[in-house]
């Protein structure tokens, strides 16, 4: 079996070893539990927005951002122009307000989503980066399964964590690691505005099973929990989430 | 060519046939017709003609880099140090006049000491070079007009009899200076070769250049970026020997059949390793919208600092900090591909008011470590600003409130939301002393609907003090 051997041989060196590598704990057990200690790092991570739900999916890529980011690294947000007019700019008092120090970031605008990959992967590259959001607006063919495996590889080769943030797209194959599609969610703390709260449904885990859990994120300390509101009741939180995800998923 | 001078159609150019003709430029159009009935003319077009020089004078930086634009048909080069570079100031003017002709223009050329006394030769006598010190009698020969002067002292003169500069440079300089005051006076000395005021060059002089000419055109990539890295090199030992490193780089490329290009760079840090304006001039030549076009090939290529400063003993700070140094070769490296205002830093500002609260800065500007960012929270408490803000705030059709304006229901992008939560007003008044007419206050809301959307939305004005309807609006969006 020289062949099966060599291909093995091959997707250990392109896809690394299954579960191996450090990981950014969420600080939710039961996610935490699911990918097997929280977020890889130095793979490709994707979260795609529900209609409607792109303030959530941008706050929940950020948040993964910080986690996976490490100390003293940069976060970099690479930014398609027509996010920024279809979702707004980026608020610089908003990210300090969500843990996120500002004065370490860097935003690259660039105009179109061929733009976007290059410059992610020219930010991949850079050690002093921790992780890079790439956001992209729309369905769009050039963020396929190849673009997928070079960020992935690039990911693996200098140590950096790639999330993709996509909104208005189709759940498309990929070679991503993990693969969030992120609702907003009622937040919790009774008829007062509480912490952000995201519905976030794990529809793609390349090393361990799906699942959907209810998410608040901790402003104070920059970490995940989990989140108590009137909606919880209606959902399974400890078990692998519905069939239509489940579908979902068969399509990655 | 004729144009519109004075209100009345008059020729601005003639050819050598119209010339030999009797017709001269400033002739009135409607006598040229009268005198030759099947006269071709073609509408003069300033703008056109400004280009056409402003691409010779680009052109003419590979002789020397200052040149100055002497509208509407002269071009002064000041080739003080240069001439050698060409074989003396013979070889050099035989160059030029054959690379100038074989682009197809006339020419008319001449060389002194001052530029005034160049350009009085060039366009009256097509004297080639003048020995230095022999301006004066050079010039005496050619008529007063030749003094580039204004036109009622030209006419001044002639009515005194004065018809050449030698008969008006023979009258006394206190005559001459209290009958056309002292400008006149500088600008005959300047003619005459006895006071040299320097040409104002179009660009800047760069603060340091590097060259390299071939004798055998150019054209394939690997030449060229082989070219400037050597140039950079060249350019980085003059910066070490004195302490400096560039800011901006400019690469300059002379094609062969007259066409220029400058391609420049930028850099976050001064800085003199020629490793890294390689790069970031292969990043920005492999960006180029408008690719980087030989042609027949380049000639001379040439590397300028146009900016370079001082540098500090750094480089201990940069090893104990070597993610931001590592971030700020990422920053010159976007900036080169794509813009440098397109790579972008936030910095906090001293106002309340939220879009102009922090700024996104171009990154390569920016400071290295800025003032901290002020928490607008409490602890525990939610975030008070949203992590997405609109830049121009998009109006909501408010479809309900309680009494006491809280928002309850209301249409955004054509989607409706009932408010669940709201929280607020927080009041932010406009900063009164921005403005001219006074703007209304706003009163902001966060608020978030059944699915657990959060918006920023404000009223924008006191409901009966400011505004009778107030309008509403989103601002921002939360996470």
């Amino acid at each position: 079996m020289p062949r099966a051997g060599a291909l093995k041989g091959y997707c250990t060196r392109v896809l690394g070893d299954p579960g191996a590598g450090l990981r950014a704990p969420f600080g939710h057990a039961p996610a935490d539990a699911c990918l097997g200690g929280g977020l890889r790092l130095a793979a490709l991570h994707e979260v795609f927005a529900s209609p409607g739900s792109e303030g959530a999916a941008a706050g929940f890529a950020l948040a993964l951002a910080a986690r996976a980011r490490g100390a003293g690294k940069w976060l970099l947000w690479v930014r398609q122009d027509f996010s920024a007019l279809e979702n707004g700019e980026i608020h610089a008092s908003g990210l300090a307000e969500f843990a996120i120090d500002p004065g370490r970031m860097l935003l690259v605008r660039v105009p179109d989503v061929l733009g976007a990959l290059r410059a992610g992967a020219e930010s991949l590259a850079c050690k002093g980066a921790g992780a890079v959001i790439i956001e992209a607006w729309g369905r769009s063919g050039v963020l396929d399964l190849a673009a997928s495996r070079r960020l992935t590889l690039a990911a693996q080769q200098h140590g950096v964590t790639p999330i993709v943030l996509r909104s208005g797209a189709d759940l498309e194959p990929s070679a991503a690691e993990t693969r969030w599609l992120v609702r907003s969610a009622p937040s919790s703390g009774g008829a007062d505005w509480g912490m952000p709260a995201f519905d976030a449904a794990l529809v793609r885990n390349r090393h361990g099973a799906c699942g959907r859990w209810l998410m608040e994120w901790d402003c104070n300390d920059g970490s995940f929990r989990p989140a108590h509101s009137r909606a919880l009741a209606a959902m399974p939180s400890d078990r692998p989430s519905a069939p239509a995800v489940e579908g979902l998923r068969q399509a990655g | 060519m004729a144009g519109k001078i004075d209100n009345a159609l008059r020729l601005t150019a003639v050819d050598a046939a119209a010339a030999r003709l009797g017709l001269r430029a400033g002739k009135a159009l409607a006598d040229a017709r009268a005198m030759i009935p099947d006269l071709a003319v073609t509408g003069a077009d300033e703008a056109a003609d400004m280009k056409l020089l402003e691409a010779a004078a680009d052109w003419c930086e590979r002789y020397t880099p200052l040149v100055a634009l002497d509208f509407p048909h002269g071009l002064l080069l000041d080739i003080t140090g240069t001439a050698h570079l060409f074989g003396g100031e013979t070889a050099m003017l035989k160059e030029i006049r054959r690379a100038i002709v074989s682009q197809g223009f006339a020419l008319q050329l001449a060389l002194a000491g001052t530029a005034q006394a160049a350009r009085a030769l060039a366009q009256y006598a097509r004297a080639a070079i003048v020995a230095p010190g022999r301006e004066a009698e050079a010039v005496a020969p050619l008529p007063a007009e030749a003094l580039n002067t204004e036109p009622h002292i030209i006419h001044a003169l002639k009515r005194a009899g004065l018809k050449t500069i030698g008969q008006v440079a023979a009258r006394g300089r206190h005559e001459l200076a209290a009958r056309f005051g002292g400008d006149f006076v500088s600008v005959l000395d300047r003619t005459l070769g006895r006071k040299a005021v320097p040409i104002m060059p179009r660009t800047p002089l760069p603060d340091l250049m590097a060259e390299r000419r071939f004798a055998e055109p150019v054209v394939t990539e690997p030449v060229i970026a082989e070219t400037l890295l050597s140039l950079g090199k060249t350019l980085a030992s003059i910066l070490e020997s004195r302490g400096a490193g560039a800011r901006i780089l400019e690469a300059s490329f002379f094609r062969s059949d007259g066409q220029m290009r400058r391609i420049a760079i930028e850099t976050g840090q001064p800085s003199r390793d020629p490793a890294i304006f390689a790069r970031l001039f292969r990043e920005r030549l492999a960006a180029l919208a408008d690719p980087l076009d030989p042609g027949f090939g380049f000639d001379l290529i040439r590397l300028s600092a146009c900016l370079a400063q001082p540098m500090r003993a750094q480089s201990a700070s940069l090893d104990a900090n070597s993610a931001d140094a590592e971030i700020a070769l990422l920053i010159d490296k976007l900036a080169a591909r794509f813009g440098s205002h397109r790579v972008m830093r936030f910095q906090p500002q001293d106002t309340h008011i939220p879009e102009a609260a922090s700024v996104a800065v171009p990154a390569q500007h920016c400071e290295a470590s800025g003032p901290a960012w002020p928490k607008h929270r409490a602890p525990d408490e939610a975030p008070l600003r949203p992590l997405r803000l609109f830049a121009k705030a998009e109006p909501v059709e408010m479809l309900a409130q309680v009494p006491d304006g809280q928002p309850l229901r209301f249409r955004w992008r054509r989607a409706l939301h009932h408010v669940t939560k709201a929280e607020g007003p927080e009041r932010i008044a406009m900063e009164w002393w921005r403005h001219q007419e006074p703007q209304p206050s706003r009163d902001y809301y966060r608020v978030e609907d059944e699915a657990g959307r959060r918006f920023w939305l404000y009223r924008d004005g006191i409901q009966g003090r400011e505004a009778a309807h107030p309008r509403w609006y989103v601002h921002g969006l939360f996470a």
